[in-house]
């Protein structure tokens, strides 16, 4: 039966692609208000393995309970429709958008509606817009500036908002570190504990360890498809995690 | 509102006492539309001091009553633009429509029921372009290049080379009656305007198309519907298209199968030339009704300067190649400027 210690709980995970077997019996489960860092080599299957949390794949066997409810999604937006915001590095963001409108992207305020479409609430959508950012200790001057003149970094900050404001329960960032200076990456790493101290889970994959092992209470290593490591941080360190993604 | 958009400078709340001098200069500079205007500005300015009669009232007049006919079907463009398609069919739907109206009378449609039926042959070629360019994957630019040669055929198929003949019994007071120098068409082009400018700027629906536009693989990521929002935009550009063919035809009182030969190329650089990028995602309809009036006046001032006709075409091209250099360039110096 199911556990209720976990938000999401995907078990048995397997899936191939026209022959590569990219996930071979994958157990993965994240808990309420808990950051599981998802590390693994190139190819090892990370991304797959959200894809599939995120509704962009079936699973080709395998169970996915979500709040203790099996769930089989068919689109990523039945996924996002629960709660479950994928954050990835190009994808999040419109750069030649404004910010606020970018925050509200396919989900905008209206004041009525005509039909199919929806007037919009600019004064509210300004201000919520500003609220949002706040709570994650974005403090930029304006919501109308547009997304591409913001760094690497705020982006993150911008999307991460988005997903607190929309009220998610699973935030997932693939590789939000990516390519971000040292302290463009900090600021990433707190606004990921922002998330926790609000009580929502994340997923964090990334393949810089000394970005995933400070702010992760839980460690998962995935190595050619399958599930190789599973540590709470107390249990391991930097060194321990390293040594086994090289060996095997 | 997001940046792209005129009504940037409208923003409430943001002080004239925060604002100095040079970011009020910075932002009026920032403005897609900016370049355009200039040069819109310079343009009269020649044209005036060359043939002081080009201001005359009954030459006003006459740019006015040109200058919807392109304009609606730029504003068009631009929609479609900014969702990041593209129609080139436009001109030869500009003459099916009409065509198809004088024909569904001929077979003793009433009037009013033979223009709506046109502009529903419209809506459905525009439907057409839509779907074979969303449901095979290709470029709209291919799917809209056949178009735009089938429809013109079919035009000439249809009228045998023999346009049909125009139907006298129908007023056409409302979609070209004049009043003064006035034309009605230029009312129903501030109606377009001003709707689709709403549509775009203060709907969610036109949230979808700039991030459609913009950047397709996000927009989808967060729930839009990215081919529901290009379907309806083809659609809307080809209707428009149609509209702006049955008014030229009830001002010019005929169906020609040759109208709106090379239209296409007119409305897309009165787009461009408003500050409407080809890669979609950015855009302004304010830009576009300043590009189309710079078209028409270009036009029509050589015509007053007594200049021989194919200047027309030298200067379109020059005016399209110098707004988008001026465009990026004043926007990349203007980004520049501490403020
Ligand atoms: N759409 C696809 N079609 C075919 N093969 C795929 C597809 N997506 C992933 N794969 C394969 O599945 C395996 C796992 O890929 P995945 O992208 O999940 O790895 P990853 O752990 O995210 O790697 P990286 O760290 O490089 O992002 C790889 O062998 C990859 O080539
Ligand atoms: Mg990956």
């Amino acid at each position: 039966m199911h556990d209720h210690r976990y938000l999401v709980e995907m078990r048995n995970i397997h899936k191939w692609f026209s022959g590569v077997c990219a996930l071979r019996g994958v157990d993965f489960a994240v808990g309420y208000a808990e950051i599981v860092g998802l590390v693994g080599d190139n190819g090892a299957g990370k991304s797959t393995l959200i894809k599939i949390l995120s509704g962009f794949y079936p699973p080709d066997e395998g169970k996915i309970f979500f709040e203790g409810q099996e769930r089989h999604f068919s689109s990523p937006h039945e996924a996002r429709d629960l709660g479950i915001e994928t954050i990835y590095q190009e994808a999040a963001m419109v750069p030649k958008m404004s910010i606020m409108r970018n925050i509200f992207m396919g989900r905008e305020l209206s004041r009525m509606r005509l039909g199919s479409l929806g007037y919009l609430d600019i004064p509210r959508m300004e201000e919520e817009a500003m609220k949002a950012l706040q709570g994650v200790g974005l403090h930029l001057r304006s919501p109308h500036a547009l997304v591409e003149e913001l760094s690497g970094g705020q982006r993150q900050g911008v999307a991460i908002a988005r997903a607190m404001y929309f009220k998610s329960k699973l935030v997932i960032l693939d590789e939000p570190t990516n390519n971000l200076s040292v302290k463009e990456s900090e600021k990433v790493l707190e606004f990921i504990l922002e998330l926790k101290r609000q009580g929502i889970s994340s997923i964090f994959i990334s393949h810089n360890l000394y970005h995933v092992y400070p702010v992760a209470d839980r460690i998962v290593v995935l190595s050619h498809g399958e599930k190789i490591g599973d540590f709470r941080r107390e249990e391991t360190s930097v060194e321990k995690i390293t040594k086994l993604m090289v060996l095997p | 509102m997001a940046s792209p958009s005129p009504t940037g400078l409208l923003r409430r709340g943001e002080g004239m006492h925060s604002a100095s001098f040079l970011s009020s200069w910075k932002r009026i500079l920032l403005l897609r539309e900016t370049s355009s205007l200039v040069m819109l500005f310079l343009v009269i300015i020649v044209f005036f001091s060359i043939a002081p009669l080009f201001l005359s009232k009954e030459n006003v007049g006459v740019i006015l009553e040109i200058i919807p006919e392109l304009g609606i079907v730029a504003l068009g463009i631009t929609m479609l633009m900014i969702a990041g398609e593209f129609d080139l069919s436009v001109g030869s739907v500009f003459a099916f429509c009409p065509i198809m109206m004088a024909l569904f009378m001929t077979w003793g449609m009433h009037p009013v029921l033979a223009v709506v039926a046109a502009l529903f042959v419209g809506i459905a070629l525009g439907a057409l372009n839509g779907l074979v360019t969303l449901v095979f994957g290709i470029p709209s630019f291919i799917t809209t290049l056949g178009s735009m040669l089938i429809w013109r055929g079919g035009v000439l198929l249809i009228t045998g080379g023999w346009p049909p003949p125009f139907p006298t019994q129908m007023s056409t007071t409302i979609l070209v009656g004049k009043i003064g120098i006035l034309r009605a068409s230029l009312f129903w082009f501030v109606v377009v305007t001003f709707l689709l400018w709403f549509i775009l700027e203060r709907t969610d629906f036109g949230n979808w198309m700039f991030a459609t536009g913009g950047n397709q693989v996000a927009a989808r990521a967060m729930g839009i519907d990215v081919r529901k929002v290009k379907l309806a935009n083809f659609m809307l550009c080809a209707f428009l298209a149609g509209f702006a063919g049955i008014i030229q035809s009830f001002r010019l009182q005929t169906t020609l199968p040759s109208m709106g030969n090379g239209l296409e190329m007119e409305a897309i650089a009165a787009t461009v030339i408003g500050g409407t990028s080809l890669g979609g995602g950015v855009g302004t309809l304010i830009g576009t009704v300043v590009g189309s009036f710079l078209i028409r006046i270009i036009d029509n001032g050589l015509i007053m300067a007594r200049a021989p006709s194919y200047w027309f075409r030298v200067f379109i091209g020059i005016a399209t190649i110098l707004a988008v250099i001026l465009n990026t360039f004043v926007r990349e110096r203007a980004k520049k400027l501490r403020c």
